[in-house]
């Protein structure tokens, strides 16, 4: 069983290496600024004694003021697993940077996530549709969607 | 326009390709807003008929009923119900119906085993029209009836007969293999019925 990594002194670690990325410490979670979202996956992936090197899943939550993406990482060498959670406010022209760079598994959620819920995501090698069709109107998973 | 790599010029440019597909099944979607009429008129007899042609019918409709070749159309979880009806517990090749074609050239009936979205819809169609006259459609499941659970979903057609005129309607959620078999019955009795005339083809 993957054991959830305590996020207080987690918070800590990375407060001390990118100062002012946290916004918020959760039991179970860690809320990122956007801008700092690679800055801080890219720490939890290459530091010892951390290495998170597998995205499980990315989640886009609708929360009707911002939108929140949820990213899941586990580590396999040391088996232990985190959540990270950015968001993005407001509901057009919503961006936020990809790391695809640092996760190839981000790819085709990221372009399921812009499908459904009309997030862009920075610098994406291939970010187009992936469900729906060409000249579909709309974001079907948004709750204000019909 | 000059070829220099085969294989990379009859693919085009990526977005092109996407456009088109999506413009293709914009207009098919327009296009089926109506469900087609069921091809039941085509029971009714309405030429009088001798003893040449009553005889040819029943041998005509003997054949055809007896020899039911269903095409790959498994879109969803249906299929697993018509794979088990095919198998050895359920075993409906006793009614003629032992082969399932890859091939729609070679099959006369379609089995629309599951929910089908619009950005498939394009290809079932095209599926249904490859098959050679005489075709007969069973609409398997609550989906392929109506969309089921998913009729008013933004992705789900509404049921096949939005697309092509529908024979026999099985019931369920998934129907169980017998409701299958009694379906396939009972196109068999609509067909034993029929004349070699001509088929009302709606669409």
């Amino acid at each position: 069983m993957t054991t959830a990594l305590s996020t207080s002194e987690l918070a800590a670690k990375i407060n001390e290496k990118l100062p002012g990325s946290i916004t918020e410490a959760g039991r179970e979670f860690l809320t990122v600024k956007p801008e700092a979202l690679i800055d801080v996956l890219s720490y939890l992936k290459s530091t010892p004694g951390l290495e998170f090197d597998y995205l499980t899943s990315i989640h886009a939550v609708d929360q009707w003021d911002y939108f929140e993406l949820v990213y899941l990482l586990v580590s396999i060498p040391h088996n232990h697993s985190l959540k990270i959670k950015t968001r993005c406010q407001g509901r057009d022209n919503l961006s936020v940077p990809s790391v695809v760079a640092l996760y190839k598994s981000a790819n085709f959620q990221e372009r399921e996530i812009f499908d459904l819920m009309g997030i862009r995501f920075e610098g994406h090698p291939n970010l187009k549709r992936i469900f729906l069709w060409e000249g579909f109107q709309g974001y079907p998973l948004r709750k204000d969607y019909l | 326009m000059e070829v220099n790599n085969p294989g990379e010029a009859c693919i085009g440019p990526e977005h092109e390709l996407d456009r088109l597909e999506g413009q293709g099944i914009e207009q098919l979607k327009a296009a089926s807003q109506l469900a087609t009429a069921d091809p039941a008129q085509w029971l009714e007899k309405g030429i009088p008929r001798g003893i040449l042609l009553t005889t040819l019918d029943a041998v005509l409709g003997w054949a055809r009923k007896s020899s039911m070749w269903p095409v790959v159309c498994f879109p969803a979880c249906c299929a697993f119900e018509f794979i088990t009806a095919e198998a050895s517990r359920w075993d409906m090749s006793r009614f003629g119906m032992e082969i399932v074609r890859a091939s729609p050239r070679q099959a006369d009936l379609m089995i629309t085993a599951g929910t089908l979205t619009w950005k498939m819809a394009p290809q079932v169609k095209r599926i249904y029209e490859q098959m050679a006259e005489p075709k007969y459609v069973i609409a398997m499941g609550s989906c392929a009836i109506s969309g089921g659970i998913f009729a008013s979903s933004y992705s789900v057609v509404p049921g096949y007969n939005r697309l092509f005129p529908v024979d026999v309607y099985v019931p369920g959620c998934p129907p169980r293999p017998e409701a299958l078999i009694h379906g396939v019955r009972m196109l068999q009795r609509k067909l034993s019925q029929a004349t070699s005339i001509t088929r009302n083809t709606t669409k």
